[in-house]
């Protein structure tokens, strides 16, 4: 883990997004809002479909930033903002495609800059994290 | 709309929550994830969330209209199976923006005296 360097790049990992996902995400973090389910509740206030959870992107790029870091106990700190909602039509599966740049080495730590693009468009804004290199 | 006298009030659970290994496993799983020996770094979300939402019940603050604006985690250490914790939820900021309410609420999670988990959501409560 000592290898890390400010600036370096890690490769981008593709992660797929399905209603099938939402449902799975819904049950195993307790968060059954319908605008994660329920495409007719959701159009009602006003989204254009189905949106994941915020909270589902950034599990996610959770789990792109434990790979880095060898392991889930290894993340200190985390934090991003919600930018656009990742859209999921029924029937079809959304590409998130997440990035990282190491911006700082500190107190044994590296700081990571992540990116997390769905359709073109960044959904996380001011991804951060920062992870134990011990 | 908030009482705006519970800014910087915390409010503390009464009953603590118990983390299972079938918790842990199963929102690891849904990540993809093939190790379940300590927490993914978002889990801590499936315990403040509700335990937060029932702790503001009385607020003033409207859940049916909240949309997620930003989240942070601090980990002290790793949770694991067998933790037994008791949230913490406090208003720490509230204001008016364009006439949506934003609320930022931090949960702590403390298991026994040690803070393990702090985390501050960002909630925007649409006009």
């Amino acid at each position: 883990m000592s290898n890390f360097e400010v600036g370096q790049e890690f490769a981008p990992k593709t992660f797929l997004i399905d209603r099938q996902l939402l449902v799975a995400y819904a049950n195993a973090s307790g968060d059954q809002n319908p605008i994660h389910q329920d495409e007719a509740f959701a159009k009602s206030v006003g989204l254009p479909d189905v949106i994941a959870h915020g909270m589902l992107t950034m599990a996610l790029a959770g789990k792109y930033v434990s790979d880095l870091a060898g392991g889930s106990g290894a993340v200190k700190e985390f934090s991003a903002r919600f930018t656009k909602p990742v859209v999921v039509p029924a029937n079809s599966v959304v590409e998130l495609v997440i990035s990282a740049k190491v911006s700082a080495l500190e107190n044994g730590c590296a700081k990571l800059d992540l990116t997390a693009i769905c359709a073109d468009s960044k959904v996380l804004g001011m991804a951060k994290a920062v992870i134990s290199l011990s | 709309m908030l009482d705006p006298d519970l800014v910087g009030r915390t409010f503390v659970g009464a009953s603590s929550t118990v983390v299972t290994q079938e918790a842990i496993t199963n929102f690891a799983r849904v990540l993809g994830a093939e190790n379940f020996d300590v927490a993914p770094p978002t889990f801590s979300i499936s315990i403040t969330l509700a335990q937060s939402q029932t702790l503001l019940q009385e607020s003033g603050l409207d859940w049916s209209r909240v949309v997620h604006g930003d989240q942070r985690f601090v980990l002290s250490r790793p949770i694991v199976a067998g933790d037994n914790f008791i949230c913490s939820a406090t208003i720490e900021s509230a204001r008016v923006m364009a006439g949506n309410e934003i609320v930022t609420v931090r949960s702590d999670l403390h298991s026994g005296s040690e803070l393990v988990a702090s985390t501050w959501s960002t909630l925007v409560v649409r006009a």
